[in-house]
């Protein structure tokens, strides 16, 4: 039997340079970039945030949620919520709203599923995720008491008509909401780096490995996965906040599966389990995705049109021939690179 | 002095009709070592299962100090001063040997996931931690091993890493399901020569099949067959008894 490959955890010097090289370019993308591509990168780091925070779950706990987008949408529809048709809404109490709605969302349905492991684990977290895209979809408004009433907008979705205000520095400002969304991305990549190597990620990792072995020597394993389920529906609440206050627009789809199946398949991309293959695997899924949609038409055949069939085939060939990711690749690639010296 | 640790009157499990376990009292008393040995199916493990909150009982109760665990959670009995180790080892094959010792170690530190400060420590510089770990790591004999990654460590390296993590939750009791299964000599004297230096501080149970091992290490002998005891006491009387040759000594000899 061989030896079982550890986790992609420590990241080995050539991942590093291409992450310092990836971030300077990211900063500098700005004074080269049109304001299209601006717009997109912006979208990209967004969803980088929305895969690290799956990747707690995914490939450090071992939980498998096929309904995290729930939290995602959350985070969007909180700022939707909190905005008005007339004015911007304060960032500083906004976002931690949206953060608190989506964690607080996460806690309830966490309760629930994290008992359940494996194949259950990944059905009851789409039931869940499905009952909530249902309830947004199918009503435009709930009515609470009085006249108050939560405009959801029902499969329509809602508009937001102004950029959060930050106060210091304004958002409206294409430029500085991409660096904002930068310094998030940041934010949330050096905290998650930082659980990682907890005492609390280190037991997470050991859940992820053997769950009954870590009972056996004292954890109580649920209070550590309702934790890890709670911590990124959170995170997954700001990447949600930031993508309406990008788009100004958010919709049930935000929830939807397709959502969720993209981050899953964005964290297995770019490599599990060290928030760095999450962000790359987001990069590359859009990349390639927006790679795909432009595909010509040949003959009657318009090849771009199934953009899905080729990106399936795409991570299929990631998954055969660098099993751990993008950023497996790499480290291997630099590790012969190495020893070639030697 | 010594004084009973864990004690379990009148346990019972059943599967379905199958009484597994049936009736089965035992006693660990600290600075002694319990062996309970039977042919294969006998329900030695299963006993274990249930002593370490991996089975609930039929029936029966089972105190560990003053606490009574009939009911409780693996996590809650280990927390309680419980260790125990597999007949089928189970460890974490990924990590490396030093982190699985670690993190059993680290069980014993303030757990506490919801607290925020616990995220944002550092795991490997727990002092402590460390310091107990390190202690259980040289204590199984595996400090020349520390970094290599426990999958790829030899049986019975993984059977001392068992140990290792057993005993790095600082546990005042012992359950151990076959230690020295699929041990060479060697190994298995070193492992003999382990459990021997362990026995002062803990109150032990041994299920065991190596009947050298036994007559050397045991003060009290359980014998069981088919769920029942159908033999205690002092490992020389046992011995001599004409019912355990029978059904189970004999069979080695």
């Amino acid at each position: 039997m061989s030896a079982p490959q550890p986790h992609l955890e420590t990241l080995p010097r050539s991942v590093q340079l291409v992450l310092v090289l990836g971030l300077l370019a990211l900063a500098a993308f700005p004074f080269f970039g049109s304001e299209f591509y601006q717009q997109m990168v912006t979208r990209m780091m967004i969803l980088a945030i929305f895969a690290m925070s799956l990747d707690l779950l995914q490939g450090v706990t071992g939980l498998v949620s096929l309904g995290h987008a729930a939290f995602f949408g959350l985070g969007g529809y909180a700022l939707a919520l909190a905005s008005s048709d007339s004015a911007a809404v304060s960032l500083w109490w906004s976002m931690p709203l949206a953060v608190a709605a989506a964690g607080l969302a996460a806690l309830i349905i966490g309760f629930f599923v994290v008992r359940t492991r494996g194949i259950y684990f990944i059905m009851v977290t789409m039931a869940f995720a499905q009952m909530l895209f249902y309830l947004v979809f199918d009503n435009k408004e709930i009515k609470l008491f009085g006249d108050a009433a939560l405009k959801l907008g029902g499969s329509d979705g809602v508009y937001i008509y102004f950029k959060p205000d930050a106060g210091f520095v304004d958002l409206e400002n294409k430029r500085t909401f991409y660096y904002f969304v930068l310094a998030c991305l940041l934010v949330v990549y050096a905290f998650l780096r930082r659980v990682l190597w907890s005492p609390f990620g280190r037991a997470l990792a050991g859940i992820r490995v053997n769950e009954h072995r870590m009972r056996a020597v004292g954890y109580g394993s649920f209070g550590y996965k309702l934790t890890a389920f709670t911590l990124a529906g959170a995170l997954a609440g700001l990447a949600g906040y930031l993508w309406g206050a990008q788009t100004g627009f958010v919709n049930p789809e935000l929830m939807g599966f397709h959502m969720s199946a993209h981050a899953i398949m964005m964290v297995i991309l770019g490599g599990m389990g060290n928030f760095a293959g999450a962000i790359v695997g987001a990069f590359a899924f859009e990349f390639m995705l927006e790679l795909f949609k432009d595909l010509p038409t040949v003959g009657d055949f318009r090849i771009g049109k199934h953009w899905q069939l080729w990106m399936g085939l795409f991570i299929v060939g990631v998954v055969v021939f660098a099993p751990r990711g993008l950023l497996g690749l790499l480290s291997r690639l630099g590790a012969r690179k190495g020893s070639g010296h030697e | 002095m010594s004084e009973v640790l864990l004690s379990a009157r009148n346990l019972t499990k059943k599967f379905g009709g199958l009484a597994a376990v049936n009736e089965v009292s035992v006693e660990l008393w600290q600075g002694r070592i319990h062996c309970v040995i039977g042919p294969n199916g006998a329900g030695k493990s299963t006993l274990t299962n249930l002593l370490s909150g991996d089975l609930p009982p039929t029936s029966g109760v089972i105190t560990l100090g003053r606490h009574d665990i009939t009911r409780a959670s693996p996590e809650q009995i280990s927390r309680k001063g419980l260790g125990r180790s597999y007949q089928k080892t189970n460890i974490f094959p990924s990590f490396t040997v030093w982190e699985n010792i670690r993190l059993a170690a680290q069980s014993r530190a303030a757990q506490q996931p919801w607290n925020p400060w616990r995220w944002l420590g550092r795991a490997a510089s727990n002092r402590a931690v460390n310091e107990r770990a390190e202690h259980a790591l040289e204590l199984a004999g595996l400090a020349a091993r520390r970094h290599e990654i426990a999958g790829a460590a030899s049986h019975g390296e993984q059977r001392q890493l068992e140990i290792a993590m057993t005993l790095a939750t600082a546990p005042r009791v012992l359950l151990l399901d076959e230690p020295l299964a699929g041990m060479g000599v060697a190994e298995a004297e070193s492992m003999v020569g382990l459990l021997l230096r362990l026995k002062a501080q803990h109150a032990m149970m041994l299920v065991e099949h190596d009947i050298d091992a036994i007559f050397t290490l045991a003060d009290h002998l359980t014998v069981m067959v088919n769920g029942v005891v159908i033999a205690s006491g002092e490992p020389e009387a046992i011995r001599a008894d004409r019912g355990v040759q029978a059904a189970y000594l004999g069979e080695e000899h």
